[in-house]
């Protein structure tokens, strides 16, 4: 066994874990302040008015970070269930506890701030397209894996079961990310993406990448508190 | 200022978003720093 294997399974033990856990939160949670900060001064005094939206589109710097987070927490806690799942360890199942409030609140952010940009721009709150469908669907996701949780008493076998609704559910996500692509949606495609240049001004794509790092923060330093309550609970 | 709140006539869609977005974010912390007394007593 290597000593970097060894590392690995030192932190998969709770309580080693637990003091790594409020390190890496006090670090996150200042970092995503800063972010915050300087991501909101970029998104409302740098970036220009967009000429056709006005400054409605603004609603942008919180919106898309929001719906990365939204699948990338998903994802991870699908990660962690799979790791859960096949090796029993105890801290993989806490993690998958620890983020799915967060990933149920930045879904029901990017639904929420979609709808107050849409009905200015569409001219509706809502509408059953595929993208903001698929999404929808995701925020059931969340709901459905924390109620079976809380549903089971026998913690094993309430990880278990949260874990296979986890891993089967991960599906959804390539369905809202290329959904706009496989679809005739209303939504608009990726403005951003790995192959090509951003479709937007350098202030506002510098906007947006600020507010995704400081909700990425964010949601490192509350998920890693939440798994420290977890540790916690469970002694 | 005032020109600034009125985000170009849409102040209650740029607002309405970030106001409930930033304190839902804040209700999460609360509730998180609640448990977390709780669990630590």
């Amino acid at each position: 066994m290597t000593a970097q294997s060894i590392k690995w399974f030192w932190y998969a033990s709770p309580q080693t874990f637990f003091p790594l856990a409020g390190r890496i939160a006090r670090a996150a949670a200042v970092l995503a302040g800063i972010f915050s900060l300087a991501g909101l001064y970029v998104g409302f005094f740098l970036a220009p008015t967009d000429a056709q939206q006005g400054d409605v589109y603004r609603i942008i710097f919180i919106h898309v970070p929001a719906a990365w987070m939204s699948m990338f927490i998903y994802v991870v806690m699908a990660f962690w269930s799979a790791v859960g799942f096949a090796m029993q360890t105890r801290l993989s199942a806490m993690m998958s506890r620890a983020l799915a409030p967060t990933g149920a609140l930045f879904t029901f952010i990017a639904l929420w701030t979609g709808s107050l940009w849409g009905k200015p721009t569409w001219g509706t709150w809502w509408v059953w397209d595929a993208r903001l469908t698929s999404e929808l669907i995701l925020l059931f996701l969340y709901f459905g894996f924390m109620a079976l949780q809380a549903a089971i008493d026998d913690r094993r076998r309430a990880d278990r079961a949260g874990a296979l609704l986890a891993i089967v559910g991960v599906v959804n996500i390539p369905i809202i990310y290329f959904s706009v692509q496989w679809w005739n949606t209303l939504h608009q495609g990726a403005s951003v993406s790995f192959t090509r240049a951003p479709s937007m001004a350098a202030t506002m794509f510098a906007g947006m990448i600020l507010m995704a790092a400081a909700f990425w923060m964010y949601s490192i330093a509350v998920a890693m508190v939440r798994v420290r309550c977890e540790i916690v609970e469970s002694q | 200022m005032s020109e600034f709140f009125a985000m170009g006539g849409y102040g209650f869609y740029v607002w309405g978003a970030y106001g409930v977005s930033f304190a839902l974010l804040g209700i999460e912390v609360f509730l998180l720093m609640k448990r977390k007394r709780e669990a630590q007593a």
